[in-house]
């Protein structure tokens, strides 16, 4: 049943092609072939519309101008894309910020005809803009959201204040991925220099816990004591000492 | 006062340091040494320098009742057939000992011939008789002077070897860095070690006096670093992650114990002495730092521990079982073991928190009975005390007004009296060398 009416297909489909060359063939016969351009509507008196745009120069830095030229002819309406209807024949300087294509239209009686030119425009290398920004967010934002935490004399337990700003720092940071932190240990004054580094280190470690079980990825953290090596307010008092007694969250780079 | 006096009174009858243990103070009187060479301009100050650190370090020795100069007889013998033993043994020098001789300089060379005599037995004066010969400079003139004192300690003071050759390591102040300095016992010839340019703290000198153990901040923190005083240069030294300090070395030389936070919390660690094979003794969460072996047998170490609060000092194994608490209360902190065993020196702030009027001095305590005494009153913050091998003293650091920019060293007998500054301010953390 299949072989047969394979069979049958392939005879009919051999028959259709031998019909189509014989129509072509005998087409090629006949008269001479139709001028396309006297097809259409208009009676084939009216002319086309011609256009021609140029630019001078055609390469400019930023800020710089460049002048446009253009003529027409059979053209009833001049168009130029992003500077509106124009004369039929003109000129036009011209800032572009960034390189531009200007697209002329002419329409006329005849139809319509574009004409294009293209004006690059030197963009000086932008001045060391951060490639890693917008993942990395700024420097103030960080300081902003990523708090320093506090604590009580001779304590490495986070405080409740100290668990909220955690909280929010852990927001920014897993909201910005490409941020790498430091968390420095410090100490006030008080107290014996090995054993503060050690307590330093408790510190440092206790918020990078906190924001470890928020969600902040721990290889992003790195954590060094400072003890009481690095003073950041230098007078013997308790506002100072406490000042003293904070894990300081810094951007690593 | 007469209250405080009283009372330590009382305390130092609970025990008895090196210092009061074996002889009573003997009556030792030093005499000028006679100057032997032709008047020579170099001879005199090398001879006056030669003479003030022979007397210090008699004076300081903690054994000797020193006759004052002012009751010295007039002459200044300079071997034995020139002195006159009845004129030292009466009063009013009334010396049991006399310690004399001969000081020379010419060509470029020092003699010194020393000599220490029994004034109470007029038969067989002679105990001591020593003969010295170096090169002519003001630190040679010291080192004569020390070594003689050093011989007449070890024969009067009961065979212990005296401490005017040793050294004490410890953190000079410099800007905002720390590095690592070493000096004479007695203060004299303060000379730099490391010029790392960072934070360099809590120098622990080998017992072979062969390299200095100490921490270093870096980029990664505080790791234990080394410095070869054969070669003269820093040697590699493993880094760990997290926080790493206050090294201490095994009596043995083998072994060096330290604080490391590489689990996440600071435990101690005990390692060989190139940092190989470290293994964690503690595990208890809150800083454990400060770790001291038993320098008598290697098998203990004291050290501070936070794991129920403020930090405390403790004793266990060496291998991390027997753990002890020492002190009951307060802030302890910075332990040193003293050389026979018996006794833990450490800082203590019995009364410590905010507005307390506690102050942080040196206590001894003795480890049988956990029994104290307070070595240091009034005097500012005290920290960091650590035993001369003789264990007859005791350096520690001192601030008067309890600035850290102030600290300066000092060292006192093992009973708190004989105090004396060795350095002035911007000096930290001293560690007296094993021998």
């Amino acid at each position: 049943m299949n072989v047969s009416h394979a069979s049958l297909r392939k005879a009919l489909m051999m028959v259709a092609v031998a019909a189509a060359l014989g129509t072509v063939t005998g087409c090629h016969k006949k008269d001479k072939p139709v001028n396309p351009a006297t097809l259409g509507p208009m009676p084939a008196t009216v002319a086309a519309p011609t256009a021609n745009l140029t630019a001078e120069p055609a390469t400019i830095d930023l800020g710089g101008s460049v002048v446009l030229n253009w003529r027409t002819t059979n053209a009833t309406v001049v168009t130029i894309d992003g500077i509106g209807e124009v004369p039929a024949n003109g000129t036009q300087t011209v800032s572009p910020s960034t390189s531009t294509n200007f697209h002329l239209v002419a329409k006329g009686d005849g139809g319509s005809t574009e004409a294009n030119v293209r004006v690059t425009v030197r963009v000086p290398q932008a001045p060391a803009a951060p490639a890693d920004n917008g993942d990395m967010g700024s420097e103030a934002a960080f300081h902003q959201n990523v708090q320093d935490v506090f604590f009580d004399y001779d304590s490495y337990d986070l405080r409740p204040d100290a668990q909220s700003s955690a909280r929010t720092a852990a927001t920014y940071l897993n909201a910005h991925t490409g941020i790498k932190l430091v968390i420095g240990g410090y100490c006030d004054e008080r107290g014996s220099a090995e054993y503060n580094l050690a307590l330093g280190e408790n510190r440092a470690n206790a918020a990078k816990t906190a924001l470890v079980s928020a969600g902040v990825n721990a290889s992003r953290i790195r954590v060094i004591s400072y003890g009481k090596e690095k003073q950041f307010c230098t007078e013997a008092n308790e506002s100072c000492w406490q000042q003293n007694r904070r894990a300081q969250f810094s951007m690593d780079r | 006062m007469m209250l405080l006096s009283a009372a330590t009174l009382c305390a130092q009858d609970w025990f008895k340091t090196e210092t009061s243990a074996g002889v009573s103070n003997i009556r030792i009187a030093v005499a000028d040494f006679k100057a032997v060479s032709a008047p020579d301009p170099q001879t005199t100050p090398l001879k006056h320098t030669f003479d003030t650190t022979l007397y210090n370090d008699l004076a300081n020795a903690g054994i000797f009742d020193i006759v004052s100069k002012s009751l010295l007889p007039q002459t200044t013998p300079g071997a034995p057939a020139e002195i006159s033993l009845q004129q030292w043994s009466n009063a009013p020098a009334s010396a049991a000992m006399v310690a004399f001789g001969a000081f020379g300089a010419s060509s470029g060379r020092l003699t010194v011939s020393g000599y220490l005599f029994d004034a109470k037995n007029a038969q067989y004066p002679q105990v001591l008789a020593k003969q010295y010969s170096e090169d002519a400079n003001e630190d040679m003139a010291r080192q004569i002077a020390h070594r003689f004192a050093d011989e007449i300690i070890f024969r009067l003071g009961g065979g212990i070897p005296g401490i005017a050759e040793t050294k004490i390591y410890y953190v000079k102040l410099a800007g905002g860095d720390k590095e690592i300095w070493a000096m004479d016992y007695d203060g004299a010839n303060q000379h730099e070690i490391t010029h790392l340019g960072t934070v360099s703290i809590s120098p622990r000198i080998a017992p072979d006096n062969s390299r200095v153990a100490f921490s270093s901040l870096g980029r990664e923190g505080f790791q234990i670093r080394m410095y070869s005083l054969l070669l003269n240069r820093m040697v590699n030294f493993p880094s760990a992650g997290g926080t790493n300090l206050s090294p201490a070395w095994s009596p043995n030389g083998h072994d060096l114990a330290f604080s490391s936070s590489r689990s996440g919390d600071p435990e101690i660690y005990v390692a060989d002495s190139n940092g190989g094979a470290a293994r964690r003794v503690t595990s208890f969460r809150g800083p454990d730092v400060s770790p001291v072996f038993n320098p008598k047998t290697g098998s203990q170490i004291a050290w501070i521990s936070g794991r129920t609060g403020l930090p405390q000092l403790y004793i266990m194994d060496a291998d991390g079982s027997a753990v002890t608490r020492m002190t009951d209360g307060g802030y302890a902190t910075s332990p040193s073991w003293s050389p026979n065993g018996q006794f833990l020196a450490f800082a203590w702030d019995r009364k410590y928190g905010p507005g307390a009027p506690g102050g942080q001095d040196i206590y001894v305590m003795e480890v049988a009975t956990k029994r104290w005494i307070q070595l240091t009153h009034d005097i500012g913050r005290c920290d960091f005390p650590s035993w001369s091998p003789d264990g007859r003293h005791i350096v520690f650091a001192n601030s008067p007004d309890g600035r850290a920019s102030s600290m300066r060293i000092s060292s006192m007998l093992a009973d708190g009296t004989g105090r004396r500054s060795l350095t002035g301010p911007g000096a930290d953390m001293p560690n007296w060398s094993w021998k």
